[in-house]
Order: structure tokens, then sequence, then C-alpha cells
């Protein structure tokens, strides 16, 4: 690797990591998308889980995080 | 140009897939951080202003107990499901720490997809030019046309119209702003990058502004709600965005750009550069 760092830059440039490569790991997007639901959310417009007590758990937050609330 | 052969050159498949993954665990550790921050942030200056809302709440309801009563939810007057104690501590950890969290491996895969796409080949540029576009797109837009509202603003009955319009005004605040960036890249060839930024971000706000004003308002401000503790709310709020934005921003950038040069060596490649003149 040493032969081929000769350069005129600093940084080399970055290739782009194949769409095909990223689509996996989309899985975990989904999964902070839900994560975020129910921070945001959940048990206030529409609910999942039964009750209020994520509403009420997160409330504070949900309010500060700019998410309508009650 | 030699540098840049090195860099394509290793990539397989199963290294690019392991960069993801890399990447999309570094996001998560620096939103994680990027939580504490806001929950400290939060749990100083947001959550007075949560708990002056709700003493004003309190006020009001003992003053019209039946009607509110009636209708619902409101966490003084039933019974507590969980504590203001517990609210305003563990509550607000948990909600800061995961909404973090969850942003920073979001923000990951995005870079993921943008490093390499966009003009700048520094991760730390195209990190914080991300989080920048990122703020903008899914809070300071949403929140100038529905803004954060504390305890006690709010009409029970309308929460359903109020979330699914604060999120269709986020929806279309990035997806404008993804269309934006895109035309930015085309435009990019025929004009020089500050022209091309600037017709592409007039082109978000407009679609910003229509949208905007084609979407109703909505006003459930108590007429004598204190206005400085809504601005002071609002504020925090706006603040403790800033606060996640930034870390992850410049925290991401700062350890991708470190992680590359230990990995890659391209500090020493400017050694043996220097040795070999």
């Amino acid at each position: 690797m040493s032969d081929t760092a000769i350069g005129s830059h600093a940084i080399p440039s970055p290739a782009p990591i194949p769409v095909r490569e990223i689509a996996p790991w989309l899985v975990f997007g989904l999964l902070m998308l839900l994560a975020l639901y129910f921070v945001g959310a959940e048990e206030g417009a529409t609910s999942i889980i039964p009750g209020m007590y994520v509403h009420e758990w997160v409330h504070d937050s949900r309010h500060l995080l700019g998410f309508p609330c009650h | 140009m030699t540098v840049a052969i090195f860099w394509v050159s290793p990539a397989t498949d199963m290294e690019n897939r392991m960069m993801v993954r890399t990447l999309l665990i570094r996001g998560m550790l620096v939103g994680f951080l990027a939580g504490i921050l806001v929950f400290s942030f939060a749990k100083v200056f947001g959550e007075p202003q949560v708990d002056h809302a709700i003493a004003f709440e309190s006020a009001m309801d003992e003053a019209k107990a039946k009607a509110d009563l009636e209708r619902g939810i409101h966490d003084v007057e039933e019974p507590e499901l969980v504590s203001r104690k517990l609210q305003a501590s563990y509550g607000l950890l948990t909600g800061v720490m995961v909404y973090s969290t969850a942003f920073g491996g979001l923000f990951a895969l995005v870079f993921s997809y943008a490093n390499g796409r966009m003009k700048s080949t520094d991760p730390r540029v195209v990190s914080v030019l991300l989080a920048i576009t990122g703020i903008i797109a899914v809070y300071v837009v949403p929140s100038i046309k529905y803004p954060a509202n504390p305890p006690s603003v709010g009409n029970p009955d309308t929460i359903g119209m109020r979330t699914e319009l604060y999120f269709i005004m986020m929806l279309v605040s990035l997806l404008g702003m993804i269309a934006a960036t895109m035309l930015q890249g085309r435009l990019r060839q025929q004009y020089n990058a500050w022209t091309a930024t600037y017709l592409a971000g007039a082109c978000y706000i407009l679609i910003v502004f229509t949208t905007g004003e084609l979407l109703p308002a909505v006003n459930e401000v108590p007429s004598n709600f204190p206005a400085d503790l809504l601005w002071n709310f609002r504020i925090d709020s706006l603040g403790m965005q800033i606060i996640m934005w930034t870390t992850l921003g410049l925290g991401f950038g700062a350890f991708t750009e470190y992680a590359n040069r230990n990995r890659f060596g391209y500090r020493n490649g400017a050694n043996i550069q220097l040795n070999a003149h």
C-alpha cells in the first residue's frame, strides 16, 4: 500500500460506496425510524401499545424535541 | 491522482459493506454522545420551562376543571402513570437518547451514500454539510410552520390532525431538500458552485413556502399563556437540536477523518513522499 500512497494530495478522494452495499443496512434505518416513532408519536395520534405509559414516559422529551403532544 | 486510485482499487464489495457497518456504528455512537449533551442542556434549561408550563396548566385546569377532565389527557389531573420526577429525569433521558442515537444512525446511512458523491473529498466537510441541511430540513423548516409547544399548549382533540400536519411538513421539507441537493449537483455542471447552490436553495424555499402556505395554520396557545415562557421553551427546543446536529456534524466527520487517516495511512504516505524527495 505504501507505493500507492505517493501523490500530491494529503487526503485521498473517497470512492462512492455502491448503493447495493448500502441497501441491506437500510433495515437498521427502518429500526431507527421506528425508534423515532416511539419517542415522537406513539400513544398520541396513533397507538401500537395500549395504554399511555410510553407517551407519559417520554412526555418531556416529546415536547422539547418539537413533536405535537396532547 | 494516484492517491485516488489507491482508494478505489482495494474497496471490494465486502469492504464496502463493512465500511457501511463501521459508519453506522460510529453514527450511533456519536449520536449517543450527542444525546448526553442534549440531555444535559434539556435538563438544565428545558425542564424548568416544562415545569412552568405544567404549573400554568394546573392553574388553568383548576379554573375550568370539569370540561377538561372529560376530554382528557392531562398529566397533573389524571392519576399519574409516570411521576413528574421520573418524566423529568429518566423519561427525558430515554427520549433524548433514543432520538439522538437513532438520528446518529440515520445520519451515518446518509453519509455512507453522500461521501464520495459530493464535490468535497473531506469527510469532515461532507459531514458538516449533511448536518446543516439535516437540521434545516428536519427541524428548522417544519418548526417554522408548526413550532414546538410546551405542555398546556395544544388541544388533545386535535392531536391527530396536528401530528399529521407536522409530519407532512417534515416529509415535504426532507424530500424538497433531497430534490434540491440533486438539482444542485446537476446545476453545478453548468454554473459555478455558488450559483448552483443559490438556485437549488431557492427551489427548496419555494417548495416549503408553498407547502407551508397550503397547509392550515395551527394556533392553540391559550390567550393568557405567558409569551416569555413560550419563547424560552421554543428557544430551548431549538438549542437541543443545534447541540445534536452540531455534535453529529463535527463529531462524525472528525472521527471518520481520524479513522481514515489511521486505516489508509495517508499521513504516512505524505511522509514517504517527503522521504523520497
